[in-house]
């Protein structure tokens, strides 16, 4: 067997058996990514609305400006955290650098503008439809907004799924403010670097496979529930 | 808070003028049918009426501005929302300020009166289109309006869903409220109006009683027209 094949026969082999250490580092991505993404829903799906149903000077900028930020770097996000938060930084105070909450915040700066982007997109569409309705039965802006994010929710789900994806697979953010420190802050993305930089290949592929699983299962739950929906309500 | 007065309303949109100092009275009573040609600004003018669209220049006077918004309107395709058919009733009781109880109530009796109590719990956006529109019409109805606006509410359905959704209009005005409706069917205008309002290139061309109007049209517009639309007579 060649050396490829060997890595990938001890690469299921660690999965099999659920090996600790691969099974710590899953763990501690599932966990710091999905804090992320739900500090980024909390604050990108509001902001969608927002922008759907607001009309004021300066919009039309904003929502490209916005629309750009979901192309940012993730180095660069890391960059711009790491000085925030380092010792001299404006939150350094904090003292979180390094620890997986630096990670949280990293990557839930470069979810969130992904989030209210695509969703300030399905929002409009959806309030260019109902429009007219909502303010003839006299809704307000706010409850307009509730409505359309109420209504859209299981296109949200699908977003906030894409904006886990990209948080779980980046690697230039958290790599730059958690520093990648065994059994605190090493995520899979950069144990993947590191290891397979080291020539440890089995771990790097265990995790890679795990990746990739992931994120096709994400996948699949978002259509599985886009589907369930369309059927259910039309 | 009927009459509503309009007075040189004008209403333009991107250089092009819509409504044309129009000048109207519309009073509680006789079931108004505004008939005109395409482009007339006839859902110009009664999106104006209900305050979806602002009057570029002119004033619009209800009689009293009493608080609550008792008014409504049914547009010319059903906008449903992604829940069951009687949680879009609910929707409308609850922005109008009903609680949930009585609004559950209300919303009950209406979607009996409109023939849907079956579909209640049906996704509203699975309806055929003419079950949509009567729960249109049961979603209006059921905030007890004083004025109920209608935007050309069967051009898009078959005979049989328009003749249900012409005797829900009928009955929704044999309780007491004001019919304001656009339409292209002039049929229909007979048998659901009392009074036509004539309307080409954004002004007020005639006005008169639906029986006077098709026996012997005034101005020779409306003439016309009721040459084109029904051109065997």
């Amino acid at each position: 067997m060649n050396d490829v094949g060997r890595a990938f026969a001890e690469a299921f082999g660690m999965i099999g058996r659920l090996d600790a250490q691969l099974v710590d580092i899953v763990a501690l991505s599932v966990q710091v990514s999905l804090t992320a993404v739900v500090v980024a829903a909390l604050i990108g799906l509001p902001l969608g609305a927002a922008l759907a149903v607001e009309r004021f000077p300066g919009r039309q900028p904003l929502i490209v400006f916005l629309n750009a930020l979901m192309g940012l770097p993730p180095v660069v996000v890391g960059l711009l955290v790491y000085l925030l938060l380092s010792r001299a930084g404006p939150l350094g105070d904090l003292g979180i650098l390094f620890t997986p909450a630096a990670m949280i915040v990293a990557q839930a700066v470069l979810v969130t503008p992904i989030i209210a982007a695509l969703s300030r997109q399905t929002l409009e569409d959806t309030w260019t439809e109902y429009e007219e309705q909502l303010r003839s039965l006299g809704a307000s802006r706010a409850s307009a907004a509730l409505t359309l994010l109420w209504d859209s929710r299981f296109s949200l789900v699908t977003i906030v799924l894409a904006g886990f994806g990209r948080a779980a697979a980046e690697v230039g953010a958290v790599m730059i403010v958690g520093g990648n420190i065994e059994g605190v802050t090493r995520v899979m993305t950069t144990a993947i670097a590191l290891e397979t930089s080291k020539g440890d290949l089995p771990l790097a592929l265990g995790l890679g496979l795990i990746l990739i699983a992931l994120v096709i299962a994400l996948n699949a739950v978002a259509s599985v529930i886009k589907e369930l929906a369309v059927k259910r309500y039309g | 808070m009927l009459p509503l007065e309009l007075r040189d309303v004008c209403y333009a949109a991107n250089g092009k003028v819509i409504l044309d100092r129009l000048t109207v009275r519309i009073d509680a009573g006789p079931r108004t049918m505004i008939l005109g040609p395409n482009g007339a600004g006839k859902s110009v003018l009664m999106r104006v009426c209900h305050g979806l669209l602002r009057p570029t220049s002119g004033a619009l006077r209800w009689c009293s501005s009493s608080g609550a918004r008792r008014q409504a309107m049914v547009f010319q395709r059903p906008v449903m929302l992604r829940r069951t058919a009687i949680a879009n009733v609910i929707y409308g009781l609850e922005l109008s300020g009903f609680s949930r109880r009585e609004s559950a109530l209300r919303a009950h009796d209406v979607l009996e009166a409109v023939g849907l109590e079956t579909a209640a719990h049906q996704p509203a956006r699975k309806l055929s289109g003419g079950e949509q529109q009567r729960l249109a019409l049961a979603r209006a109805w059921a905030l007890g309006p004083e004025v109920l606006f209608l935007d050309e509410p069967t051009a898009n359905l078959d005979p049989r869903s328009t003749r249900d959704v012409e005797s829900i209009i009928t009955a929704i005005h044999a309780t007491g409220t004001k019919i304001v409706m656009t339409t292209h069917n002039l049929g229909q205008a007979r048998r659901l109006g009392d009074e036509i309002l004539f309307m080409s290139e954004g002004r007020l061309v005639e006005r008169a009683s639906v029986d006077v109007f098709f026996r012997e049209p005034a101005s020779a517009e409306a003439k016309a027209f009721i040459k084109s639309e029904l051109p065997w007579q």
